[in-house]
């Protein structure tokens, strides 16, 4: 299948250009110059990009498919022009093992949709106790392994783990939360936890967790990516340990650049996040560290969360939000916001995602794989439920008109997604 | 912001959830309207038929005696069919869901709902699923608030001191906790109360409550002088030992209210407690029960003050 894109205004983040041009696809991959194309796809009035790459999306499967179906949440992928997504392993029972890792990609594979890419537990069952067999999880299809929103609450467990994880050069994925000063909170330790009275995770609960695994970074040297960073003090320790030179990466979720606790309203439990909502100093830095590159990305952190999770007391509701279908969209606004170009907006979904997870994706250049998307970056979007094509229809965005639609997918040369 | 959930279209009090954002004109008609049941609730029939033929649930998720009664007797004042419902030992145990819950009781056509619960917020996610005219009143959510106990306490301290605006009004104890200080600090600021005290440990004081416009005090007697109002919030038993506090001896050591400490505060000082108490934890019972508490007026009104809330809900 041979595809020619033209008219269509190109953004490539990796290379930095951006301009009025053709894109030519051959066998899977960008192809250097045009033969016969099978198909021509004018993108007139589009934008031309790489797919999308998510570093965290929860699928659901196995376990959970009263949430949400791995079908679903593909579908949902590729209409938000997410063509590569990792999952995390928080699924039942979670993916410890060889056997499942592989059947969740033949089932992946088999929809053929986006890529996706299983991150494997740390620990046997999550428990914190026991390495997994890292060496076949590998070999199974994980990329990297991580506890999911799990804490590891030993930490001599954690230092092993590392050194394990460093022998063989695997990546290892952790959120910094500390168990015993999260344990029993919901929303950020401050004023609006106060008023309401909600149980608070104060924020050094984050930075105790981070400089303690920096300090482990630093005596192991594993590859280690922090998810979800969501203080300042924790963009801070980013900072200095990337001065320094240890080999560690971090991601944001795309809620905790736009919101903050104010947005808890009267117990809104669409902002029932883990982790918390954080006060608006904190989204500031969050949002000012992703433009200064000590943020490395942007992740959607997809986590469908069905209606009775959510229609519950905030503390009792279900942490997570839907954002597969918001990742451009919310993006874009960040972006906007930051009055950054096209180019490094999209940076932060595309090439930096792709340098973390160490795919050839993310990038235009011939040769790549020719995973591409086209999207109207003012085309309007009403978030309702009946316009989101994931089986989680809980997001704080409800309600909210952003902007940025896709308009085509293609991954690895195919058109998985038109409107 | 979503627009206050506790009121109507009109501005008018269709729910009683929260204290805090209600208008002050409000907070002053419930107290004005409780001072009319007063009498009531002193004559020989201490009947009035507003609530006639209206059904009240008493919908409690966490066990209280005092609570549910004093809404019991108001709404029967009111001449309402009360309904107790103790949701802690029927459907929460077999797993129907709270929302589940509310929609069956109001197939039974009830006309408000007082909810206690657990779990802060709750009130307000119920509040958002009932029909148009049903009515919520929150007897205690959580940590979050307990507004007729703040409204009791507002009616009290107006009974006794005439006038919010020169008052200095120290709450003690464990704050972090209490719902009952919550729901008390935004009446006070509200009414124009020119300084609101919280005192207890760090242990005990919430993260950024100075945002709620009050003055911490660790040292009770600091915090306690020319105070014309001192309010002693309970100490639940669970959280005598542990983390937060070495021993209820210790705790009473240094913030429990005795005759010493409490002339530290101004000679006519009124001194309040929400109940049940502990005597010799946070308040000894000297001070109990001497010439400067007004715990048992407290309760009094308190019945005269949800017979306001009620009565003023059902008219919205």
């Amino acid at each position: 299948m041979r595809l020619h894109i033209k008219n269509g205004r190109i953004v490539d983040p990796a290379s930095g250009k951006e301009g009025s041009g053709d894109v030519f696809i051959a066998d899977g991959r960008i192809s250097p110059e045009g033969g016969k194309a099978d198909r021509v796809i004018d993108a007139k009035g589009l934008v031309v990009a790489p797919g999308f790459i998510d570093l965290s999306a929860r699928l659901r499967e196995p376990g959970y498919e009263y949430k949400a179906t791995l079908e679903s949440e593909m579908d949902a992928a590729v209409s938000g022009g997410v063509t590569s997504l990792a999952c995390p392993p928080d699924t039942d029972p979670p993916l410890d093992e060889p056997g499942l890792v592989d059947m969740l990609r033949r089932r992946a594979k088999a929809l053929s949709r986006a890529r996706v890419y299983p991150v494997g537990a740390l620990t046997v069952k999550l428990e914190g106790e026991a390495l997994t067999e890292m060496g076949q999880l590998t070999d199974a299809g994980c990329v990297a392994f991580s506890q999911a929103n799990v804490p590891m609450a030993d930490t001599q467990v954690l230092w092993r783990a590392l050194q394990y994880a460093a022998t063989f050069g695997y990546p290892v994925w952790l959120r910094a939360e500390d168990a015993s000063l999260a344990k029993g909170g919901v929303a950020h330790d401050g004023e609006v936890a106060t008023r309401l009275g909600l149980p608070g995770i104060p924020a050094f609960a984050e930075t105790i967790a981070l400089a303690t695994l920096l300090e482990l970074v630093r005596a192991t040297r594993a590859r280690v990516h922090v998810c979800r960073l969501s203080t300042a003090g924790g963009v801070e320790l980013m900072r200095r340990a990337k001065q320094e030179g240890l080999p560690v990466t971090c991601d944001v979720g795309v809620h905790h650049v736009h919101l903050c606790d104010m947005d808890l309203g009267y117990f809104d439990s669409q902002c029932r996040l883990e982790p918390p909502l954080r006060s608006q100093r904190d989204r500031d830095a969050l949002s000012r560290g992703l433009v200064e590159g000590v943020v490395d990305c942007i992740c959607s952190d997809h986590t469908p969360v069905d209606e009775d999770g959510k229609h519950l007391p905030f503390a009792q509701a279900e942490p997570g939000a839907t954002g597969l279908e918001l990742l451009l969209p919310l993006t874009l606004r960040w972006g906007q916001a930051n009055k950054l170009g096209l180019a490094a907006t999209l940076a932060r979904i595309t090439s930096e995602p792709a340098r973390i997870l160490g795919v050839a994706s993310g990038r235009l250049a011939p040769g790549a794989p020719a995973d591409v998307v086209l999207f109207d970056p003012a085309a309007p979007l009403k978030v309702a439920p009946e316009t989101l094509k994931s089986q989680g229809k809980n997001t704080p965005f409800l309600g909210y008109e952003l902007a940025g639609r896709v308009r085509t997918t293609i991954v690895a040369g195919n058109v998985v997604y038109e409107q | 912001m979503q627009r206050n959930p506790q009121l109507n279209a009109k501005g008018e009090l269709q729910h009683l959830l929260s204290i805090e954002g209600l208008p002050r004109e409000i907070l002053l008609q419930i107290l004005d309207t409780a001072e009319s049941f007063v009498g009531v609730t002193e004559r020989e029939v201490k009947k009035v038929p507003l609530l006639r033929g209206k059904s009240v649930f008493n919908l409690f998720f966490e066990p209280s005696t005092r609570t549910r009664t004093t809404f019991e007797i108001a709404a029967k004042r009111l001449s309402a069919d009360v309904i107790n419902l103790n949701i802690t030992v029927s459907s929460a145990t077999k797993g129907e869901s709270l929302l589940d819950t509310v929609a069956n009781l109001s197939a039974m056509q009830a006309d408000i709902f007082i909810v206690r619960h657990e779990f802060s917020g709750a009130p307000f996610l119920i509040a958002r699923h009932v029909k148009p005219h049903e009515h919520v009143i929150n007897a205690g959510d959580g940590r979050h608030a307990h507004p007729t106990q703040g409204l009791l306490d507002l009616f009290t301290i107006r009974h006794y001191k005439k006038d919010f605006t020169g008052l200095t009004v120290a709450i003690v104890g464990d704050i972090l906790h209490s719902r009952v200080a919550r729901s008390l600090i935004h009446g006070l600021t509200t009414l124009g109360v020119p300084e609101v005290r919280v005192i207890g440990p760090q242990t005990l004081i919430p993260a950024g409550v100075e945002a709620l416009g009050v003055r911490v005090f660790h040292d009770m007697r600091e915090g306690l002088k020319g105070c014309d109002v001192v309010v002693m919030l309970r100490l639940q038993n669970e959280r005598m030992r542990g983390a937060l506090l070495p021993s209820a001896q210790e705790f009473n050591k240094h913030y429990g209210l005795s005759g010493d400490k409490l002339g530290l505060a101004r000679p006519d000082a009124i001194v309040m407690h929400p109940g049940p108490m502990n005597r010799g934890v946070e308040i000894d019972s000297t001070v109990a029960d001497g010439p400067h508490s007004v715990i048992l007026p407290q309760v009094t009104f308190g019945i005269a003050v949800r017979m306001a809330v009620m009565s003023i809900v059902a008219g919205n």
